[in-house]
């Protein structure tokens, strides 16, 4: 059974671990060790691929980069509460763990950010919608993928990920109640990480909380600490549960930090308290479950330093290939628009792919 | 007289307009404290306070319909799309209410509203964000499409489209927000829409070009230059209106004539370029009019986009045809 009930919404958040990695007595997490371990793994990994990105971007290798940092316990927490054998995950784009967890690869992320279109490929058998860029789009996609697989009698789950500024967007509140009137089993997970670039959650929305909205929509909100790994984790068990069971949706609000600029491209120093940022280091989701992991002795230094070095290695071999491969071929301009392509097209491609040459 | 880019030039234009008439309030997505995502409102929201300088809900649909209803209380809104490609999620809003409301409400409700909108590529830019949109919007009756080339005629635009009773989408041109530099006077003027500008005089083809589009054109009439070919440069400035007489007018001058655009060449705006220039000035023509453009297939990850947006290059080819020499 759960520790969470339904329908709490606010005001406030459900916290199991606490930033020093206690949780209440006897709490016993859901997860198998070896599952524990692999979310650790992948929130180092999350980390050192922010760090390695901008590195890239800065030396001209990468284009836009939008980094994990503060939500890793959100983003990774919800997505090992899904089965990647038949669950779904709609992405925005700040979701690289989720879609890793879900079987994409790294390479192909790097390719992306290098921005070739063969990047947003997901690998066949792979349940993943391309990374958005077009806000909240992605939400009533995620709708019509749960309703279309339920119709073919799958007990498939939908999670779609989007950020508080997104959920300002029509699209939302359409998907939403869409949702609610088929009961569709898609799970809404709404990363509210406070900032849409340098726009304030206080300027999103006049409610306190995101995860009370549900209740309009005709189905149970979540409210919960987005830098707590457990009940991220937890809360999305639930939903997944309910969804299954043929229950339908479920809006989770993960209340998080976005703890690094918004991409690339941004400098946050204009717009971010640097009090406000520097409270919330203390929250860090991914010291928290270190401490945990240290204590309950399913972690040792030895081991952390083992997984650093195995991610260096991985991290390393996915540039590496994927520089080697390199981005953009003129020809990839004129792949993939048509199945069967107009005559103009063809000429077209023909005069600057000859150009190239 | 100061030199100034393009996002300093219209920067300059809004404080200088929300100096002059309180009714003016700025909308949109990181405009305050972050000045924009290109600092074309750098300092107004200190200036002018939060209640004209406004940073909105992520939502481009209620910031451009919330718009028309400021507009019908007496207000003058000044709306931005971060990028215009996210014009798409107000489309809705700008063609079948903010270009409408005049004729639905039989001049009851003007709309004196100006979006403003960063558009086009080469900037390497995620997804969706570097679309030229501007045909979509000039087959909007109602609406009004101003697309600068220069300081200069941003300034002297905007402030024409602020003054006007019309709605106007302005565009930008992303890539020449700090690349166009130029004189641009101290004091305030107008430009009057509907009037081309010759940005380059030649004689034996016209390149007609909007926005960013006129620096390629000017870069391409310099390599034809090389070849012994003289251009003349077209930037049209408005797009609605359009200055058919002046059109006729260049291109029967040289009796040749190539438009160069960057969003795709199927019912691009250089569609209706060619159109008019055939009605107009059939009889002066000495070759068929060509358009460079990008292709019909959307607008590529960014590692595709020069080998997609039309060159310089690529324009000296039409040149070369329309002279017969290739
Ligand atoms: C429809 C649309 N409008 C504007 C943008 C430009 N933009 C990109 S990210 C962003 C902020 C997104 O905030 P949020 O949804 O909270 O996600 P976060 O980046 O914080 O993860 C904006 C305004 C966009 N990509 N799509």
């Amino acid at each position: 059974m759960s520790i969470l009930t339904t329908s709490t919404g606010g005001p406030t958040p459900v916290r199991i671990l606490a930033p020093d990695g206690s949780v209440p007595d006897g709490y016993r997490p859901p997860l198998p060790d070896s599952e524990l371990l692999a979310a650790y793994r992948l929130m180092l990994m999350s980390r050192r691929v922010d760090e390695r990105a901008f590195n890239l971007q800065r030396q001209g290798r990468l284009g836009v980069f939008s980094p994990v940092n503060g939500q890793e316990a959100s983003v990774i927490g919800s997505a090992f509460a899904l089965d990647p054998t038949r669950d779904w995950v709609v992405p925005q784009y700040r979701e690289l763990p989720a879609m890793l967890r879900q079987g994409y690869t790294l390479e192909r992320f790097l390719l992306y950010c290098m921005g070739d279109p063969e990047g947003n490929r997901m690998p066949d058998g792979v349940n993943l919608l391309p990374i958005q860029i077009s806000l909240a789009a992605q939400i009533p996609h995620a709708v019509g993928l749960a309703w279309g697989l339920r119709h073919q009698g799958r007990d498939s789950v939908v999670c779609v990920y989007f950020g508080d500024g997104a959920s300002s967007e029509g699209d939302f509140h359409e998907a939403c109640n869409l949702a609610g009137v088929r009961r569709a089993p898609v799970i809404f997970f709404l990363q509210n990480n406070r900032w849409a670039i340098s726009t304030p959650v206080s300027k999103q929305t006049g409610a306190d909380s995101f995860a009370t909205r549900a209740t309009g929509y005709g189905f149970p909100g979540e409210l919960v600490d987005g830098n707590d790994f457990f009940a991220v984790h937890e809360a999305t068990l639930l939903a997944v549960a309910r969804a299954r069971a043929g229950e339908g949706p479920t809006l989770i609000e993960s209340r998080t930090y976005r703890m690094g600029p918004h991409n690339t491209a941004d400098d946050p120093t204009r717009y971010v308290d640097p009090e406000e940022l520097e409270a919330y280091r203390a929250l860090d989701p991914v010291a928290r479950v270190r401490s945990f992991l240290l204590e309950a002795e399913l972690l040792s230094e030895e081991l952390e330093h083992r997984m650093r070095a195995e991610i260096e290695e991985e991290l390393a071999a996915a540039v590496a290939a994927a520089e080697a491969r390199g981005a953009g071929r003129p020809e990839q301009i004129f792949d993939h628009v048509y199945a069967d392509p107009p005559p103009r097209l063809l000429d077209q491609r023909d005069a600057i792919t000859g150009e190239a040459q | 007289m100061a030199t100034l880019n393009m996002v300093q030039a219209i920067r300059a234009t809004l404080e200088r307009e929300m100096e002059r008439d309180e009714r003016i309030i700025l909308l949109g997505q990181d405009i305050g404290r972050n000045g924009g995502m290109f600092r074309a409102t750098d300092g107004l929201q200190e200036r002018f306070g939060e209640a004209r300088v406004v940073d909105m809900p992520l939502a481009e649909g209620v910031i451009v319909g919330s718009a028309v209803g400021l507009a019908c209380s007496g207000l003058r809104p000044i709306p931005e799309l971060q990028f215009l490609g996210f014009g798409s999620q107000a489309f809705h809003q700008i063609e079948g209410q903010v270009a409408r409301m005049r004729f639905r409400s039989q001049s009851r409700y003007p709309m004196p509203i100006v979006i403003r909108a960063p558009f086009g590529g080469n900037v390497r830019t995620p997804e969706l964000h570097s679309d030229a949109h501007e045909a979509k919007y000039a087959n909007s009756p109602g609406l009004k499409v101003v697309t600068p080339a220069s300081a200069h005629d941003a300034k002297g635009l905007l402030t024409e489209a602020i003054r006007g009773e019309d709605p106007v989408l302005f565009c930008e041109p992303l890539r020449g927000y700090r690349l166009i530099k130029d004189a641009v006077p101290d004091e305030d003027y107008t430009l009057p829409f509907g009037r081309l500008r010759i940005a380059r005089p030649g004689s034996d083809v016209t390149l007609v070009a909007w926005s960013a589009a006129v620096v390629v054109a000017e870069q391409a009439a310099e390599l034809a230059e090389q070849e012994g070919i003289s251009c003349q440069v077209v930037d049209l400035r408005t797009l609605v209106p359009l200055d058919v007489e002046g059109l006729a007018k260049a291109v029967s001058a040289t009796g040749r004539a190539v438009v160069v655009h960057e969003a795709p060449l199927t019912a691009g705006f250089g569609a209706e370029v060619v159109a008019t220039i055939v009605e107009h000035a059939f009889s002066a023509l000495s070759a068929p009019v060509l358009r460079v453009t990008a292709p019909d297939a959307p607008y590529p990850f960014s590692s595709l986009e020069r080998a997609y947006l039309p060159s310089a290059e690529r324009s000296l080819g039409a040149i070369r045809r329309v002279m017969g020499a290739a």
